[in-house]
Order: C-alpha cells, then structure tokens, then sequence
C-alpha cells in the first residue's frame, strides 16, 4: 500500500474537513449534557430515525437533510410530549428507525446507495451547503447553551429546584432535545450515523472519568474528540477507507488507551500508598 | 395573605400512593423558621416534598405567596453518578454565594464532588440551599454527617437569614432545632 502525503493539502477535502470539524466540536459538548440526563442512547436514537428519515426523503425526492431533520425533531418533540426520561423511549426509537431503514433499503433500489452512505459515513462529498449548515448549527448551539446550561445542571443536581417555586423546566428540556435531534440529524448526513454517536458517547464518557470540573470536563470532552477527528481524517484519506469507521475505531482507541492509562496511574498510586504507610 | 406570609398549609394530608402525614394547617412567615420532628415513618420530608411539589396532595392545600422562591434539600446523598462537577459549581447553580462559606470547607470547593468526603458533601448540599436567593428554604435533615463545627456554621447562617427569608427544617438533632427555630411542629 503506497501512502499519499499530498492528499492531505488537496483543495477538494477542505470543505469536507471543515464540516466534520465542526461536527467533532459540537457534538461532544452537547454530550456531555446528555450524559447528565443519563440519556447517551439518545444520539444513536435520533441518529437511526434521521437515516430512515433522509432515506424516506430521496425515496420521495426530497432533500434528505430535511427529511432527516423533520423525523429527528419529530422524534424529540413526541418524546418531549409524553415527558418521559430514561433510555427506554430512545431504546424504541431506535429499532424502530433501524427497522424503517432497513426494510426502505430492501425494498426500495433508489434508496441502497444513500443507505450505504448514510450508515458509512459520507464526509468526502459534503459541499458547502452542508457546512453551511453545520456552522448554522454551531451558531446555533452556542447561543442556546449558556441558557441551557445551568437549569439542566440545576434540576440534575436539585430535581425539586423549580417545582417547588413553581418555574416551568419542560421548556429547558424540550429545547435541548430539538437541539440534540437537529445537531445529530445533520451529522448523520454528514459523517454517517455511528461516527455521530461516537462522538456523542465517546468523548464525554472519557471527560466524566478525567475532567476536574464541569467546565473542564466540557474542554477535554471538545479536545478529545477534535483531536480523534483529526487523526481520523487524516488516516482514512492516507490510507484510503471510509472515514465513519475510521473515526469510530479512533474513538474507542482512545477510550481504551484513557482506560489504561488510568488504570496504571491508580495501580502506581496504590502501590506508593502501600510502601508509604 | 399578607405580604409576610410565605406559606400558608390548610388541613394538608399528603402522600404517595397513599396518605402518610396529615391532616395539618400551620403557616410560615418572614423571619420563621419552622422546625418538624418526629419519629421514622412520621411523615416529615413527605410534608417537605408536598410543599415542594413531588409528593402527592390528597386533600387540602398548600398555599403559597405568588412568585415566592423556593429552594429544597433532600434527605441523602446527591444524585451524582459521576457528574464532574465541582463544589464550586454546585453553588453556583443554586445562585448560593461561596463567600461566607467557612475556612474549613474553602479547600473542598474546586474539587469535584464526587471525590469529596460523605460530610462535606452534605455541607456543600446544605449551604447551596441555604444560602440561595430564594425566600423560603426546605432543609431535610442538614446536619447528617456533618461535624460539630459545619453544624455550628449551618446555625449561625440559619440565624442570620432571618431577617429577609423563612426556613422549615426537619432534623432527629434536638439541639439544633431547639437552637434554630422559632417554632416546631410535632408529627
């Protein structure tokens, strides 16, 4: 296998790049507060309903970031509705989403080749709408965040905080699981539908182990994942694979490689306790 | 209700899936603090979360002054399941101030919380409801685990904030409610 440098610096991947840049920024932030909500399968369920979303779109000839977008935040909003947390309504939209997908693509030719696209990951034929789209996002994102931030901290923390002086809180968390289906419906298009769960799951499950603070945690979470995604890139155009898997595999490498290391720092530190005392 | 009434409770009998406290009327005003005691199974932080709105009300009512702000600590440890949030945040999302916290707590406030001991914990819980910008405080047992001297910064605050807000506190420690409150509910 020759390995092409140039590749790298080729005009034609920049938007691409830049478009899952700024997926792999976004993502883990919005992560982070799904993991407080105990709600992490959430990213795959939202990520499996926008592929049966964006197929039932080509299928009809419509574009399929919109269909995409309309089944995730329909999804989110009827989860909003019936107002039930846990992973139990996410576990259900997920199959159901897989099964959707699946049985368009079994039975429908047109839509095998997005199918492929979609589940694999489609980053090296994203233009510029769709990183205009993802910069919308991240506009989008850090607006809402600083008001979201804090009430969704507060009634993890404090479940009874607003109830009991009678403040609304559905609103904070109808917000955010818009925010969360939009942000995923479009990265499913993008970097395909389990390359937008990892970087979901991923970094913000190394940020809860390792990260000092909140806002600490946030950083490592964003730093992480950047820092998986460029690696990721750069291996799949040099070595010429599909960039979904390829990031998926850097991800959990990471993960593991986060794992050991801690776990050789808390075995030397048990040991220095030990010939200490 | 007058402006200085905060909460009035009229012949409340409250539960879950059945009634377990009540029937009770009382009333809580600006500068009260309002101590509830009580054996196990009394029915003491049912009462607490009847007002707060997570236990169900099965007949009377709880009346309270419009726009009045209300900030509960529950009985038990925090729901942290690894949350890396630190002390410093904690307070911070009640609104509470950290500057009148005492010397002895200071060190533990950048930590994170799930890195900190059972008691200080407790006080850091404590002291983000305490010392919120809220008008009435429901505290559930605040001085479990935590030492004489947390205890004695937890009375001294509770003594302060008479002047501007109201507390009820439900606690087995006799001395401190006969140290704090200005009345006490027997259940």
């Amino acid at each position: 296998m020759t390995v092409n440098l140039s590749v790298l610096i080729d005009p034609l991947f920049r938007l691409p790049f830049l478009t899952g840049l700024t997926f792999a920024l976004v993502l883990p932030v919005l992560g982070m507060y799904l993991r407080l909500r105990e709600e992490w399968l959430a990213a795959l369920a939202f990520a499996q309903v926008a592929a049966a979303g964006s197929l039932a779109s080509s299928i009809l000839g419509l574009p399929p970031q919109a269909g995409a977008l309309t089944c995730a935040c329909g999804a989110a909003a009827l989860k909003g509705w019936i107002a039930r947390t846990g992973n139990n309504g996410y576990a259900l939209l997920m199959i159901a989403g897989w099964a959707c997908a699946m049985l368009m693509l079994a039975n429908v030719p047109i839509a095998e080749h997005l199918g492929h696209a979609l589940f694999d990951g489609q980053l090296y034929f994203t233009g510029i709408g769709h990183l205009a789209i993802a910069l919308l996002f991240l506009g989008a994102t850090a607006a809402l965040l600083p008001w979201l931030s804090r009430p969704l901290l507060l009634e993890r923390m404090f479940p009874d905080f607003f109830r009991a002086s009678g403040l609304p809180a559905l609103r904070y968390h109808l917000v955010f699981d818009l925010l969360i289906a939009a942000g995923l419906a479009l990265a499913t298009s993008s970097v395909g539908v389990f390359a937008a769960f990892g970087l979901v799951f991923v970094p913000s499950m190394i940020a809860y182990r390792i990260g000092p603070s909140w806002r600490a945690s946030v950083a490592i979470a964003a730093g992480s994942s950047l820092g998986a995604y460029l690696v990721a890139f750069a291996a799949a155009l040099l070595l010429d694979q599909p960039f979904g898997p390829v990031l998926v595999i850097t991800l959990a490498g990471l993960a593991v490689s986060g794992w050991l290391v801690l776990a050789l720092l808390q075995r030397r530190a048990a040991t220095n306790l030990t010939a200490a005392s | 209700m007058d402006d200085r009434c905060y909460l009035e409770v009229e012949a409340l009998s409250a539960g879950y899936t059945h009634p377990v406290v009540g029937p009770l009327s009382f009333s809580v005003r600006l500068g009260d603090i309002l101590g509830i005691r009580g054996p196990n199974g009394s029915g003491k932080s049912t009462l607490l979360n009847a007002i707060a709105g997570s236990a169900r009300i099965f007949s009377g009512r709880v009346v309270k002054r419009p726009g009045l702000r209300v900030s509960h600590q529950q009985q038990g440890a925090l729901p942290l399941n690894d949350v890396p949030l630190s002390g410093r945040e904690l307070l911070g999302l009640t609104g509470a101030t950290g500057e009148s916290l005492p010397a002895w707590i200071k060190p533990c406030v950048r930590r994170r919380l799930d890195r900190l001991s059972g008691g200080q914990l407790q006080f850091l819980q404590v002291w983000a409801c305490l010392t919120a910008p809220v008008d009435l405080i429901l505290l559930d047992e605040p001085t479990n685990n935590v030492d004489p001297p947390g205890v004695q910064h937890m009375a001294e605050e509770l003594t302060r904030m008479r002047s501007s807000q109201a507390a009820m506190v439900i606690s087995h420690d006799q001395r401190f409610l006969e140290r704090v409150c200005t009345r006490v509910i027997d259940l």
